[in-house]
């Protein structure tokens, strides 16, 4: 039941969000029509936030509870949140072609974005490199907390590194309403999708395990 | 605070629904016991039937799944360090550093365990395992066998009075083997102290204990004292209990 | 003060093997060496780019000594089952993550005190200053913080040696940067408040880490 209500209103919020991005917002002065893809970075970087949120919120319960289903909350967090990281990177490189006429800048943003996707990379790496699968999910949850408290600090230091550079400025009050309105509904939009994509993975992860736990006790 | 109920003076462990899973792998599923002061007791069972990891678990080494255990009527959940003070463990494992002498590991651990008048103590003790003459030679130069008289020494080094010994005999040769028998029952470690024996030779395990306990998957399928119980009958009862010969 | 005795027991320990052996800081000084004199090839004589690569090259080696070094720091612990004997003591998980720690950092520390002379040396370059000194502690107490938790976790590993850096590096990326950043500004002859930022960073990392990794230590060792 909510469910449904969440595909209707995430389908909603994604018809609405693109007619505010194609039609009602005005093109951005400088960079032209190109600044569009700003309605889809935006919510690809902040989902590759959220996702690893999931995974330290995961993380610490997997520690403190020891109940699989933890871990599968913050396995499921880290999958989808490596997906919109990708993403983030790959829309990232589209937008920097235009603007700065390269595939790859070292602005701060993309460079905290990439280090964040090199910590999903261990995430997963140091499972698959634990001797026994329970192990490699409590690393994993050690490898999740660390990774989520360095965020801030990595974005710290990647401003510094570049000093001030000219990228798109966001939450700094020079977005005109119109704008910011379109990006909060655009945000709203993937977020609810995301929502969806990680609760369909986790139930199909929670049956997985279920499935190999009966596997076992009965064979 | 005491625990309620099940506290007894006389008692040094009591375990109670004790259950360790290592993810889908049930290795004890649900253990009670009970163990007086001043018993030894004898723990039998096939490979893999969670010995091991009982003893990590009484060691404080591994936590449990579920389930209470108390020792000295202290929970081990809350008193961990304080019951550490009181556990002597030997498996086959050393726990030994090859890089540091016999007098530095054992000074280390004499250390962490606050051992009083420690080189006194450590003297006492190499003396007792016969190592005396070793003393600053790094361990790494040890043979196998030394390097286990030596970890009896380490590990009766803070006058346990519960000891863990997990297969003592894998790494133990026939003196040194008798060497910490001796040791526990002469009184080394101050008062007799409680005894905790895994082990695969039931005639040693008969021959050391005054009540036994088998072990198969992860449950105690058999628990009685042995009394008048011969070794050809414990060989019955084991074949019995786990479908294997000892 | 009974919890200092306990962690500085393990520091001892750790120490007088390392002493013996010197099979840590040999190695990794040995590899320091080699790696400052290959960057020298890389980038050649050219004591304009020498100034410039300089905070880069200092940084890559160090990073890559921490790596080394504390890929061998719960070796021994492993071999004769040494990890247990320890949680077996009467003591917290901590004691036993803190001493380990304080061993590695001061392994590291002896390790950077050699080689900064000679990549001073060899490169020409004025890095014995105070402010370079330190950047430098700072940074590796940053390394090690991290490098403890990570080093205990990837020797429960199957490829303990490769799992290390896969880890570590990104962690610590944010301490890199800064660390270049501030080096760059020392070697160019800036005045301790243009470091401030920098330093504010490393210092709030080795903060946090210490912590983070505090709390979550026992949780790697214990199954």
């Amino acid at each position: 039941m909510l469910r449904k209500l969440l595909v209707w209103l995430g389908v909603t919020l994604m018809v609405f969000s693109l007619f505010l991005v194609f039609v009602y917002v005005p093109t951005e002065r400088t960079m032209g029509i190109v600044q569009k893809i700003f309605y889809l970075m935006v919510p690809m970087g902040w989902l590759a936030i959220l996702s690893f949120l999931i995974i330290f919120v995961g993380s610490i319960f997997y520690l403190a509870k020891k109940s699989r289903r933890w871990d599968n909350l913050a396995f499921c967090g880290a999958e989808t949140g490596l997906v919109f990281t990708t993403l983030a990177l790959i829309i990232g490189s589209i937008w920097a072609k235009p603007i700065w006429g390269v595939w790859w800048t070292w602005e701060p943003r993309l460079t905290a974005t990439l280090v964040l996707w090199l910590i999903y990379i261990a995430y997963f790496m140091v499972r698959s490199f634990a001797s026994e699968e329970y192990r490699g999910a409590t690393f994993a949850a050690v490898v999740g907390i660390v990774g989520f408290v360095d965020i801030p600090i990595i974005i710290l230091s990647t401003t510094l590194w570049r000093g001030m550079h000219p990228g798109p400025i966001i939450f700094q009050g020079g977005l005109e309403p119109a704008m910011l309105f379109t990006l909060l509904v655009s945000l709203a939009a993937f977020t609810v999708l995301y929502v969806l994509i990680l609760t369909q993975r986790v139930s199909l992860r929670n049956d997985q395990m279920e499935l190999a736990r009966l596997k076992e006790l009965y064979h | 605070m005491e625990e309620s109920g099940s506290a007894s003076p006389s008692r040094a462990i009591t375990v109670h629904g004790l259950t360790k899973s290592f993810g889908n792998h049930h290795a004890l599923k649900g253990i009670d016991f009970e163990v007086s002061r001043g018993e030894s007791v004898v723990i039998f069972g096939p490979n893999g039937a969670g010995k091991t990891t009982l003893i990590k678990i009484l060691a404080t080494i591994m936590n449990p799944s579920s389930g209470r255990i108390l020792v000295d009527n202290l929970d081990l959940k809350d008193h961990a360090i304080k019951i550490r003070r009181s556990i002597g463990i030997v498996t086959h494992q050393t726990f030994l550093y090859g890089n540091l002498t016999a007098r530095e590991n054992l000074e280390f651990y004499a250390r962490m365990y606050d051992v009083p008048d420690r080189q006194k103590r450590i003297r006492e003790l190499v003396a007792l395992v016969g190592m005396a003459h070793r003393l600053n030679d790094r361990v790494g130069t040890f043979s196998r066998g030394m390097q286990q008289r030596l970890s009896i020494a380490r590990a009766l080094l803070h006058r346990p009075s519960l000891m863990l010994l997990d297969e003592p005999e894998t790494g133990l040769d026939q003196e040194a083997n008798a060497m910490l028998w001796e040791a526990l029952r002469s009184g080394e470690t101050g008062t007799t102290p409680t005894i905790i024996l895994t082990t695969h030779s039931l005639e040693r395990g008969l021959e050391q204990c005054s009540r036994l306990l088998i072990l198969v998957q992860g449950q105690i399928t058999f628990e009685g004292s042995k009394q008048a119980l011969k070794l050809d009958d414990l060989k019955r009862l084991y074949r019995h209990h786990t479908g294997v010969n000892a | 003060m009974k919890y200092w005795q306990k962690i500085m027991t393990v520091t001892w320990k750790d120490t007088i093997a390392e002493m013996r052996t010197r099979e840590i800081i040999s190695s990794v000084l040995v590899f320091t060496l080699l790696v400052i004199v290959i960057f020298n090839f890389a980038f050649g004589t050219n004591q304009t780019t020498l100034n410039l690569v300089a905070p880069g090259i200092l940084w890559v080696t160090f990073t890559f000594a921490g790596v080394l070094s504390l890929n061998r720091a719960f070796v021994p612990e492993k071999e004769q089952g040494c990890l247990e004997g320890l949680m077996a003591c009467p003591v917290s998980r901590e004691v036993i993550y803190v001493g380990k720690m304080l061993a590695s950092l001061l392994f590291m520390l002896i390790i950077e005190a050699i080689a900064l002379p000679i990549f001073a040396f060899l490169f020409n370059l004025p890095v014995l200053s105070l402010q370079i000194i330190v950047i430098t502690v700072l940074t590796t107490i940053g390394f090690v913080t991290v490098g403890t938790l990570f080093s205990a976790l990837a020797v429960n590993t199957k490829a303990r040696e490769m799992i290390l850096p896969i880890l570590f590096l990104p962690v610590v990326i944010p301490i890199i940067i800064s660390a270049v950043l501030a080096t760059g500004t020392a070697l160019a002859g800036g005045s301790w408040s243009e470091l401030a930022s920098s330093l504010q960073i490393i210092a709030v990392f080795d903060v946090i880490f210490l912590v983070v990794s505090f709390l979550v230590f026992p949780y790697v060792i214990e199954e």
